[in-house]
């Protein structure tokens, strides 16, 4: 107990002493505060309109201004921020459990089952994860949840390979024969002994992995695919906001910057932990 | 060196069949009846019910996944929703723009990206290291429509040197290929970086360097050279991204391929259509990767071996 504790310990001041990553951090946790708080924080309604207030420039009551239906550009900035963190983290959630369970059935038992797994998985890979959630997305139908789901579906294979890479260089290790020793059964082995030890890089590739879902839901609403109106995602807001973009710029101009920051942070936290989970992992 | 090459080929098989099958698969389940959609609602259920028998849409799954694959291997993927004409020969007449725009923005991203992660890594922490890689993180971070419409704004409404869409001009090409190139030119210059960092610090550069070899020759043959083979891995697969990017980035400048064919098959439910590009698409990434595969045994020395004698 003592030993994992100082593990701990140790990553954390290798991840403090980081700075970049610490910035990303604290970005990050602005946004779920946005997030979490949008409806206090937000000066008005994101669905609320008024259409005297239509293309508005920013000014002192609206600081990004309105878009064309009037309605308060950084309302619905702030509670677009809810939308990409909340499809960021189911879209990676889904990938990642789905894709794990199958990295570690195919590594842990190898073989036969190893190779169909893995063969499927090099299918899914060969198509464009874009691409690919493209073609789910508009298998399944409308909706954000539609899309939380394609978007992670198409995420699947890549965890399944990581954890597998991972499940192949411990499955020979002692700890895990000892477990096979006392009588554990597959599940509780697989769950409770090699899940565990193979964590640190599913850890940074689901950080990364969330900046990409989200990268890739914005996209996917800016060609007009899942989310509905009057949903505040930032792809859709810049979607409708092209068509003023030579007069009104700002319209698409802070929707963008709200998922570049977003981006950035990600990436920051996610090559932070990579080189403080595994000094070796760096690049 | 040939049954290597043979091999690759070979494995390319399966893969166009699962991918065909995903394809066929996601069309199957799309809600929807596709004799109904070809015939419009005006049309009544005996008609519709005679082109789904027609259509073999009462067949069992695989008996149409068979018939899917033995038209897709003639070029038959099925006919487009809102302009009956067959999807292939739409996607086909769409397909240059998008070849273009991807090839060049390609051109741009290894041009650009290679001597940049060079130069970093042979001046690791300096000024110029640290602002270009600054610069590559926002380049992953941005999303491309988004860049696409700052640069309109920019170089087509304020200063007006460029058009803001269309494809038919060397100019019109440039906003939208810089455009492309920007997320896998920072992705290239960060890997070029790091494969050279990694190959400067072993010890047959320090043999050469020792040998009183010219820096130069040093860092673009006995570096560079050894470099290279991760660098071309990743140049492979950021043609996957280009490809996905070229969805985004043909509708930001209305470039009429096969991205913005897509785009406007999404928006009118065009099913086949869509289905149709991301297949398409699919295939080319796959054989691009395998012609990365085959420039393999060319750039590493150790494949040739292998296959050497046998």
């Amino acid at each position: 107990m003592a030993k994992r504790r100082s593990n701990a310990r140790e990553i954390l001041s290798r991840f403090r002493r980081n700075r970049l990553a610490l910035f990303g951090a604290a970005i990050l946790i602005c946004l779920c505060v946005l997030a979490v708080f949008a409806d206090f924080i937000a000066p008005y309604s994101y669905e609320e309109q008024d259409l005297l207030l239509s293309l508005d420039p920013p000014s002192r009551d609206h600081p990004f201004g309105a878009d064309e239906f009037g309605r308060d550009i950084l309302s619905r900035v702030i509670h677009g921020a809810r939308v990409s963190l909340q499809v960021g983290f189911v879209a990676v959630g889904i990938g990642m459990i789905l894709g794990g369970l199958l990295g570690a059935v195919a590594g842990f038992y190898g073989k036969r089952t190893d190779n169909i797994i893995m063969r499927t998985m090099d299918i899914l890979l060969s198509i464009p994860s874009t691409l690919l959630a493209i073609a789910i997305a508009a298998s399944l139908g409308p909706g954000l949840f539609n899309l939380m789901v394609a978007v992670g579906i198409a995420s699947v294979p890549r965890y399944a390979r990581i954890v597998r890479g991972s499940v192949l260089s411990i499955r020979n290790q002692e700890f895990i024969e000892a477990a096979k020793a006392v009588g554990s059964s597959d599940a509780r082995i697989i769950v409770r002994h090699v899940l565990p030890n193979c964590m640190a890089p599913v850890i940074v590739q689901a950080t990364l992995g969330v900046a990409s879902a989200i990268l890739n839901t914005a996209g996917l609403s800016f060609i007009g695919l899942g989310i509905q109106p009057p949903i505040p995602e930032w792809g859709a807001m810049l979607s409708s906001g092209r068509t003023y973009i030579r007069d009104f710029p700002h319209i698409t101009l802070f929707p963008g910057l709200a998922i570049m920051m977003t981006i950035l942070a990600l990436n920051f936290v996610g090559d932070g932990l990579r080189d403080a989970l595994d000094p070796k992992l760096k690049r | 060196m040939w049954r290597y090459i043979l091999r690759r080929v070979v494995a390319f098989i399966p893969v166009l069949l699962g991918v065909s099958f995903i394809i066929f698969l996601l069309l199957y389940m799309t809600p929807g009846d596709p004799a109904r959609m070809l015939l419009g609602d005006m049309a009544t259920e005996d008609r519709v019910q005679a082109l789904r028998q027609e259509m073999g849409l009462n067949d069992p799954f695989f008996v149409q996944f068979g018939r899917y694959i033995l038209n897709a291997l003639q070029g038959d993927i099925g006919r487009s929703y809102i302009t009956k004409h067959p999807v292939t020969g739409e996607i086909l007449a769409a397909f240059p723009a998008t070849l273009k725009l991807a090839i060049f923005s390609v051109i741009i991203a290894i041009v650009l990206g290679i001597p940049l992660g060079i130069v970093s890594a042979i001046r690791q922490y300096s000024l110029f290291d640290t602002v270009a890689m600054v610069f590559a993180l926002v380049g992953i971070s941005m999303p491309v429509f988004w860049l696409g419409l700052l640069l309109i704004l920019f170089f087509s409404v304020h200063l007006g040197w460029f058009p803001a869409s269309g494809f038919d001009s060397f100019r019109a090409m440039v906003l939208p290929a810089v455009t492309l190139s920007t997320p896998s030119l920072a992705v290239i210059s960060r890997m070029t970086r790091s494969s050279m960092l990694e190959v400067i610090r072993q010890d047959y550069i320090r043999t050469a360097r020792a040998k009183g070899q010219k820096e130069s020759v040093v860092i673009w043959r006995h570096a560079l050279g050894n470099a290279l083979i991760p660098i071309v891995t990743i140049v492979g697969l950021q043609f996957g991204g280009l490809l996905e990017g070229a969805v985004l980035t043909e509708s930001v400048f209305s470039v009429p391929g096969v991205g913005r064919l897509m785009v406007e098959a999404i928006k009118t439910r065009d099913y086949p259509l869509v289905q149709g590009g991301v297949l398409y698409m699919a295939v080319a990434f796959s054989l691009i990767n395998l012609l990365v595969d085959i420039v393999y045994a060319y750039v590493d020395p150790r494949i040739k071996a292998q296959y050497q004698g046998r």
